[in-house]
C-alpha cells in the first residue's frame, strides 16, 4: 500500500465509524434541544436497537445473508419494525422517567436517565447473557472495487461500508427534512427556543417532546440495526461506550445542534481512524478527548453551536 | 392422615441422619478437612467452570473422599460478579477470607483468572494456606520473566511460595509460540494485545523472544478492544506488510472482531496469517467469527500442555475416566483441576502425621503447604514433573492447534497441528 492508498482506506474506515456515531448524536442532540436533558438511557436504546433488529430478523427467519428480492422487501421491513420498537421504547421512558420531572430541578431527570440506562443494561443482560453475541451476516459482503470493477486496487470498500452511508445519509436528509419543513418540525423548533412562548403560541409542548423522543429513539434504532449489520457482534454494555463516543460527538458539534451532531460524529470517526493509523490505538481515547477538551476552550459552545437556527 | 406422613418423613429422615453420621464417624477417625475452589460459574464461564469442578471432584473420588484419615469437603465458591459474568476483584477477596477464615479450610483451590489471583494469593499466603491453581498463566504470579516489576514478590508477604501451578504459565507459551512462527516461515510479525493481565503478558514474552531469535516485530500495540471496529488498527497492519498477526488476548476481549475484520481488509494467507494463545482456543470464538475468517486467515493456537487426546499413561487414564463420569469432553483446564487436586491429596498423605501433630489451624495448613513445595517426580497427565522453587511446574509440553473444515454446526474446528517445545 503506498502512503496515500492507506489514508484514502483510513479516511473509509473513519467515515463509516463516523456515520454510525453521528445517528446516535443525533438523539442525543434533538433531546437536549428540546427539554436541555442529557439522556444517558440513550446509548442503551442504541444497543437495545441492535438486539431487537437481531430478534425480528430471527422471528422472520433470516440467518443467512439476504438476495435479491429480499434486499428491498425484508431489509426495509426490519428497518421499520426496529426503528418503531425502540422509538415506542424511548417514547415510554419519557412517560416513566422523565415526564413526571418535567417541572423539577434540571438535576432530577438526569439522575431517573442514569437510573434507566442501567435498567436498560441490565435488562439486555438477562434477555441476551453475557458473552458477545453473534449478529449473522445478514447483509452480503461483496468487495466492490475487485469484484465488480475488476480493479486491482489496494484499496477495500465492500457493499457494507455503501450500505452505512446509504443509510445514514437518507435518514440525515429525511430528519433536516421533518426539522426544517414540516408542522411538527417547526413545533419542535419553537419549543427548543422558548418552552413558554410556544405553549402560548398553541403548540401542544408534551406532544413535541413526545414526537422528540419518538424520532430520537428511531435513530437509536436504525443506527442499531446498521452497527450490527457491519460489525456482526452485540453485548449488552457496548450502549454505554457507543453513547460516550456519541455524546462526545453531540458535544463536540455544538449539543443542540443536529448538523453539529452529525459533523462530530465524522469527525470523532475520522480523528479516532487516523490516530490509530499515524499515532497508536492505544492513544486513540485520549486523542479524542484531547481534541474535544481543545475545541471546547476556543470555541465553548462546540463547532456548530452558535447557530441557534439549526436549534431543534 | 397428613400428620401421620409427615410423621413417616421424619421418621426416615431422622434414620439416614444417624445412619450418615455413624458412616462419617467410622470414616473419619480424624475429622474432616475442606478444599475451598473459586473461579467463575456463570455466564459464558458456566462450561469452563463446571469443567474444573468436575476435575476436583473425579480426583475427591478417587480416594473416595478420604484421605489419611481425613474426610474431604468441597466447597465451590464463584468469584464471578453477577453483574458482569466476569470475574470480580471484590468477590475474590470475599471467597479468599472465607476461605482463610474456615477452621476447617485446608487448601484453597483457584483462580481461573490471573487478575483474581493476584488479589488472593496475599489473602491465603498470610493464613500460610497452600493455594492451587487450574488454570492461572500469568507469569508474574510466580517469576520474574514477564512480570511487572515488584512481581511476584508483592503476592507473597509471608516471605514464602504458598501458589502453586500444575500448568505451565504463559512465558513459556509466548516463548514457544514465536518460535513456532519462525518455524513455519513468517518473515514479519505485527503483534496485538487486548492491555490486559493474560493478553499484554503473553504478546511481551512473544515480542522478547522474537527478537531475540531474529524474527522482525513491526510493533506490540494495544487495542481499545471494547470498539467493536478494529479496521483502521488492520489497515494499518497491512500497509506494514506484515505477514502475521499475533493476538494476546482472550475470547472476551475483541478477538472474533479482529479475525472477522482481517477478513475484510484483505488481510488473509497466504499473505497475511493470524496466531493467538490458549486464551483462544474455544469453539465459541469460531461461532462468532465465523469459520471462513478463521479459515482464511490460516488461524493457529498455542496450548499449553498436550492436548486430551493426545495424552498417554495417566493423562491418557484420566482423560477417559472423566469422559465415562461426566458423559463429555473435558474442558480446557479440567483435567488440571484434577491434576491440582490429586497433588493436594497426595501432600496431606505425606504431612498427615505433621497434620495430627500441629497445635493450631495455621500449623496444619503450612505443613500441607510445605508437602506441596516438596512435590516431585510427581506422575501428572503431561508426564512427570516436580514444582521447581517457584511453584510452577518444571516441563514446557505444548501443543499448536490449527483451524480446519469440520462437518459440525459450527462448520469448523480446533486441530491438533504438531506439539512444541
Amino acid at each position: 500500500m503506498t502512503w496515500w492508498e492507506v489514508l484514502v482506506q483510513q479516511t473509509i474506515n473513519g467515515l463509516t465509524r463516523g456515520a454510525v456515531f453521528a445517528l446516535i448524536a443525533l438523539g442525543y442532540t434533538m433531546v437536549y434541544g428540546i427539554i436541555e436533558l442529557i439522556n444517558f438511557a440513550h446509548g442503551d436504546v442504541f444497543m437495545l436497537g441492535l438486539f431487537i433488529s437481531l430478534a425480528w430478523f430471527t422471528l422472520l427467519g433470516v440467518t443467512t445473508p439476504l438476495t435479491g428480492w429480499q434486499l428491498v422487501t425484508l431489509l426495509p421491513l426490519v428497518f421499520l419494525l426496529t426503528m418503531l420498537t425502540t422509538a415506542a421504547l424511548n417514547v415510554a421512558i419519557d412517560r416513566v422517567a422523565y415526564r413526571p420531572l418535567r417541572r423539577s430541578t434540571r438535576l432530577a431527570p438526569l439522575i431517573t436517565a442514569i437510573g434507566v440506562s442501567f435498567m436498560l443494561e441490565n435488562a439486555a443482560l438477562l434477555w441476551m447473557g453475557p458473552a458477545p453475541i453473534a449478529y449473522p451476516d445478514v447483509f452480503p459482503s461483496v468487495e466492490i472495487l475487485r469484484e465488480w470493477f475488476g480493479l486491482d486496487s489496494a484499496i477495500f470498500v465492500t457493499t457494507k461500508d455503501v450500505l452505512v452511508v446509504c443509510a445514514t445519509v437518507p435518514l440525515m436528509l429525511a430528519l433536516h427534512y421533518f426539522v426544517t419543513r414540516t408542522r411538527w418540525g417547526k413545533a419542535m423548533r419553537a419549543t427548543a427556543q422558548d418552552r413558554e412562548t410556544a405553549q402560548a403560541m398553541g403548540i401542544n409542548v408534551e406532544r413535541t417532546i413526545l414526537v422528540t423522543f419518538f424520532v430520537g429513539g428511531a435513530l437509536a434504532g436504525a443506527a442499531g440495526l446498521i452497527q450490527g449489520m457491519y460489525y456482526n457482534i452485540g453485548q449488552w454494555w457496548m450502549g454505554y461506550q457507543a453513547g460516550l463516543r456519541a455524546f462526545t460527538a453531540a458535544v463536540l458539534g455544538g449539543i443542540g445542534s443536529m448538523g453539529g451532531a452529525a459533523l462530530g460524529g465524522l469527525v470523532i470517526g475520522l480523528l479516532s481512524a487516523w490516530s490509530d493509523q499515524y499515532i497508536s490505538a492505544r492513544w486513540t481515547n485520549a486523542i479524542v478527548f484531547s481534541i474535544l477538551i481543545l475545541v471546547l476552550v476556543f470555541r465553548p459552545h462546540g463547532l456548530l453551536g452558535e447557530r441557534a437556527a439549526d436549534k431543534a | 392422615m397428613r400428620l401421620s406422613r409427615i410423621a413417616a418423613v421424619a421418621v426416615v429422615l431422622f434414620a439416614v441422619a444417624v445412619a450418615s453420621g455413624d458412616v462419617a464417624a467410622q470414616q473419619c477417625p480424624k475429622g474432616k478437612l475442606r478444599l475451598y475452589t473459586s473461579w467463575p460459574m456463570q455466564g459464558a464461564m458456566v462450561p469452563e467452570g463446571t469443567g474444573m469442578k468436575n476435575g476436583v471432584d473425579l480426583a475427591v473420588a478417587e480416594v473416595n473422599g478420604v484421605v489419611a484419615g481425613y474426610c474431604l469437603e468441597v466447597v465451590n465458591l464463584d468469584d464471578a460478579s453477577p453483574q458482569t459474568g466476569k470475574w470480580d476483584g471484590a468477590v475474590e477477596a470475599e471467597n479468599a477470607n472465607k476461605a482463610v477464615g474456615d477452621p476447617l479450610a485446608i487448601v484453597y483451590i483457584g483462580t481461573y483468572n490471573s487478575g483474581a489471583a493476584k488479589v488472593s494469593i496475599p489473602i491465603t499466603n498470610r493464613a500460610h494456606m497452600a493455594q492451587v491453581t487450574p488454570a492461572n498463566t500469568y507469569p508474574g504470579l510466580t517469576k520474574k520473566r514477564g512480570a511487572a516489576p515488584g512481581e511476584p514478590e508483592i503476592y507473597r508477604p509471608g516471605g514464602f511460595v504458598n501458589y502453586f501451578r500444575p500448568v505451565p504459565a504463559d512465558d513459556i507459551q509466548g516463548a514457544v509460540g514465536a518460535k513456532w512462527a519462525k518455524r513455519l516461515g513468517v518473515k514479519k510479525v505485527y503483534i496485538l494485545n487486548d492491555q490486559e493481565l493474560y493478553g499484554k503478558g503473553i504478546a511481551d514474552v512473544f515480542e522478547a523472544t522474537a527478537k531475540k531469535i531474529g524474527l522482525p516485530v513491526v510493533a506490540n500495540e494495544g487495542i481499545d478492544w471494547k470498539q467493536p471496529d478494529q479496521k483502521p488498527v488492520l489497515t494499518k497492519i497491512r500497509a506494514s506488510g506484515a505477514d502475521l498477526v499475533y493476538l494476546g488476548g482472550v475470547i472476551e476481549t475483541g478477538a472474533q472482531v479482529v479475525i472477522r475484520q482481517m477478513k475484510e481488509v484483505g488481510l488473509t494467507a497466504p499473505r497475511t496469517r493470524f496466531m493467538g494463545p490458549d486464551g483462544l482456543l474455544e469453539e465459541e470464538l469460531l461461532k462468532s467469527a465465523t469459520c471462513d475468517a478463521a479459515l482464511g486467515t490460516d488461524m493457529r493456537i498455542t496450548f499449553a500442555g498436550l492436548p486430551f487426546e493426545k495424552m498417554r499413561g495417566v493423562g491418557a487414564k484420566t482423560y477417559e475416566t472423566y469422559k465415562t463420569k461426566f458423559g463429555k469432553e473435558p474442558t480446557s483446564y479440567a483435567l488440571y483441576a484434577a491434576e491440582g487436586t490429586r497433588v493436594i491429596l497426595d501432600a496431606i498423605k505425606r504431612s498427615a502425621p505433621a497434620i495430627e501433630k500441629a497445635k493450631d489451624v495455621t500449623e496444619k495448613r503450612e505443613a500441607v503447604r510445605k508437602a506441596i513445595a516438596a512435590t516431585k517426580n510427581f506422575e501428572g497427565i503431561n508426564g512427570k514433573w516436580s514444582f521447581d522453587e517457584n511453584g510452577d511446574v518444571d516441563y514446557d509440553t505444548m501443543s499448536g492447534f490449527k483451524v480446519v473444515k469440520a462437518h459440525t454446526p459450527i462448520g469448523c474446528t480446533f486441530q491438533i497441528e504438531t506439539s512444541l517445545a
